[in-house]
């Protein structure tokens, strides 16, 4: 079997991320809202958008990892 | 003291935000995140801000040290042209938590031991008592130094956040934007469709 990438073999160091995603999407919502039923939807989207941001990245890191070996 | 100001909430005419001394309330926030808050009287805010920023900064310190070398090796602070810890500029708007790094930078300052190992600044020669080299620290930490540093710098930066919003209140998203925005996406497709 084909060994995995780099990339894809260290996955257990994104959990670290998880606590940050939290952390930051509720206090950047928090700034933005009031009442706490708007800052969770804010929170949810802002997540969302890191989540994606670093989805995109990491499909950039996949496809050059499998380009360059 | 400065007087409250009272920000009406958009999409909710019959609620509004009453700021409390913004002053205090910006200082109180920095010393500990969400005390701002609680002393305006927003206290569901003051429990977010308090669990996430603060668990954010516990978390880091948690990580960047052992039994073996002390915890909280990552938040400390060197003005040292060897080792400049610009790190630090972001930990401290954490306020109170991250103020015994200067302490600790104080004592190394005037030759004296530091207390204990928490928040001391490495040597930058020989290891010496609680004060392990920068070399030391990261083959000991391995990547939970650089870890810590990330989650503390970014409890900080967060806090900023916390800081304006005890200060000026939130930045609402202009609901006439908002509005003129819906308004002007079905007339953009009408025309569109037009074309």
């Amino acid at each position: 079997m084909q060994k995995l990438p780099t990339t894809i073999s260290n996955t257990e160091e994104l959990w670290y991320a998880l606590l940050l995603i939290v952390a930051v999407s509720l206090v950047y919502a928090a700034t933005r809202h009031e009442l706490f039923r708007p800052i969770l939807y804010h929170a949810l989207r802002v997540a969302i958008w890191i989540v994606g941001f670093m989805l995109a990245i990491f499909i950039v890191l996949v496809a050059m990892d499998w380009w360059i070996s | 003291m400065s007087p409250s100001t009272s920000i009406p909430i958009p999409d909710y005419p019959d609620q509004s935000v009453t700021l409390k001394d913004p002053a205090l309330a910006a200082f109180l926030a920095w010393l500990i995140p969400g005390l701002g808050h609680f002393y305006q009287g927003r206290l569901a805010k003051a429990v977010l801000f308090c669990v996430c920023i603060l668990g954010t900064f516990a978390y880091g310190v948690y990580l960047s040290g052992n039994s073996e070398v002390g915890y909280g090796r990552a938040v400390y602070a060197s003005w040292a042209p060897a080792d400049r810890r610009l790190h630090y500029l972001c930990q401290v708007w954490v306020g109170l938590p991250a103020l015994p790094a200067l302490i600790q930078a104080n004592r190394v300052r005037n030759h004296k031991d530091p207390i204990g190992g928490f928040m001391a600044p490495p040597s930058l020669e020989d290891p010496k008592p609680n004060r392990p080299t920068l070399d030391n620290l990261h083959y000991t930490l391995n990547r939970y130094f650089e870890l810590g540093t990330l989650y503390t710098m970014v409890a900080g930066l967060l806090n900023v956040l916390a800081i304006y919003d005890a200060w000026g209140g939130p930045v609402f998203t202009d609901p006439r934007k908002r509005r003129k925005d819906e308004d002007d996406e079905p007339a953009s497709t009408e025309k569109a469709a037009t074309d």
